[in-house]
């Protein structure tokens, strides 16, 4: 199943373990973030799991896309 | 990732920076801190009138200029804010309290054991408890809410802290009459300023790069396995450690030690009290001023609520000296301690999680 969740403004670590929290119930995550640490930690996580991240570009917002 | 260049460029500069600023004039293990430097520039500004501790300490104004100047190269400047202001400048003033009940934030922690000063390992094992506690709340839905971008004429308020560091610089620099300066003291010892301030440029602009945060370390590496941060951390103490070896001021044990005590229990609890209230607002407090800079006007916020922290905790006899820690200061630990816990249960929230397929 996919979701999406939107964690803007949102400050560290609370994004991190949202996504988290809704990776545990879906294989394909959509994530709107505007907070640069957040979005490095999550894609950290994402690598550590081994799960396919990308990110789009932008200045101030974010969209990660997470496929596990 | 970090790469392994800014790993070891903040872990030197950090560690080294410490120990040669009290070469130049800083009291014992008192390089940086980011709890007692502020305390100090509360009674610069006559926000606690004791007369040994005022001296506006540059390294933390370089530290905000620093981090601004790069935040504003790498385009990562944003003024933003409005997430429970109130109960930042509270969890702030909680933090410092904490933080002057063991004398010093976190990284003095660090660099006082680095000293050989044994009394960090007490108040470290309190910080990561305090740590531990704040993911609980976390990981049950604490939070405390949105922050917003600040667009328009009101984004000015973004750049209010490094007008605020740039005065304060001049200030000190030009010795000001509405600051005051302690004839005698910790206040009255202090490398000379400009020193101070290019110090603190530094590690400033390389807390930023490196997102340095004493319990976002920790909290990194029990979260998600990543020791970036610890890395650096290691560094500090090594490097400190090293350099202080070879000045001669690296004195191993509990008891005279500089600007310390031997409280265990308060030593623990201290930073216990500084380790929730930490990860409850997001960073340590080294990391708030480092946020205020960038833009955050909610860890600026917390950043007031430390300095009104501090000129409470000493008008009311609350934080330690070398003789230990007064009552007063005991009941307000405590006390804080439960008010952390019922911010951090009262605090929770759902995220809304759509389905899209």
């Amino acid at each position: 199943m996919e979701k999406k969740i939107d964690l803007r403004g949102y400050s560290c670590p609370i994004p991190l373990l949202r996504t988290r929290d809704a990776l545990a119930s879906c294989d394909e995550l959509t994530v709107i973030i505007d907070e640069p640490a957040a979005r490095e930690n999550i894609l950290k996580y994402a690598a550590s799991q081994r799960y396919k991240a990308d990110c789009s570009d932008g200045k101030d917002e974010w969209t990660l896309h997470i496929v596990k | 990732m970090l790469s392994t260049v800014w790993i070891i460029a903040a872990g030197l500069a950090f560690g080294l920076g410490a120990v040669l600023l009290v070469q130049a004039g800083n009291p014992g293990n008192y390089g940086f801190c980011a709890a007692c430097h502020l305390r100090d520039i509360a009674g610069a500004l006559g926000i606690h009138k004791v007369p040994v501790l005022q001296y506006a300490r540059p390294e933390i104004m370089g530290w905000v200029i620093g981090a601004f100047v790069l935040s504003k190269t790498t385009g990562e400047f944003r003024p933003r804010g409005g997430s429970a202001p109130l109960i930042r400048f509270m969890l702030g003033a909680l933090m410092m309290l904490g933080a002057l009940v063991f004398l010093g934030c976190p990284l003095r922690a660090l660099l006082r054991l680095a000293g050989g000063d044994l009394n960090g390992i007490t108040a470290m094992a309190g910080f990561l408890a305090g740590i531990g506690t704040g993911i609980v709340f976390l990981r049950n839905g604490f939070s405390l809410g949105r922050a917003r971008t600040i667009s328009g004429p009101v984004a000015f308020t973004g750049y209010l802290s490094v007008v605020f560091a740039v005065v304060l610089a001049a200030a000190v620099a030009a010795g000001a009459s509405f600051l005051y300066f302690s004839t005698k003291g910790p206040g009255s010892q202090h490398a000379p300023i400009l020193i101070s301030l290019i110090a603190g440029l530094i590690t400033g602009a390389l807390a930023m790069k490196t997102r340095m945060c004493l319990s976002g370390g920790f909290r990194d590496f029990f979260l998600v396995k990543d020791t970036s941060l610890l890395k650096i951390y290691g560094l500090i103490f090594l490097s400190a450690a090293a350099a202080n070896l070879f000045f001669g001021t690296f004195k191993l044990g509990f008891t005279g030690q500089p600007l310390a005590h031997t409280m265990h229990l308060w030593n623990f609890l201290g930073l216990y009290l500084v380790g929730v209230s930490a990860t409850l607002l997001g960073g340590c407090p080294l990391r708030q001023l480092i946020m205020a800079a960038d833009g955050n006007t909610d860890a600026a916020i917390c950043v007031l609520g430390m300095l009104a922290g501090a000129g409470v905790a000493h008008t009311l006899n609350m934080a330690a000296s070398g003789a230990g820690v007064p009552l007063n200061g005991q009941l307000a630990v405590g006390v804080g301690i439960v008010i952390t816990f019922a911010v951090g249960w009262l605090f929770r929230e759902k995220v809304l999680v759509e389905a899209t397929a």
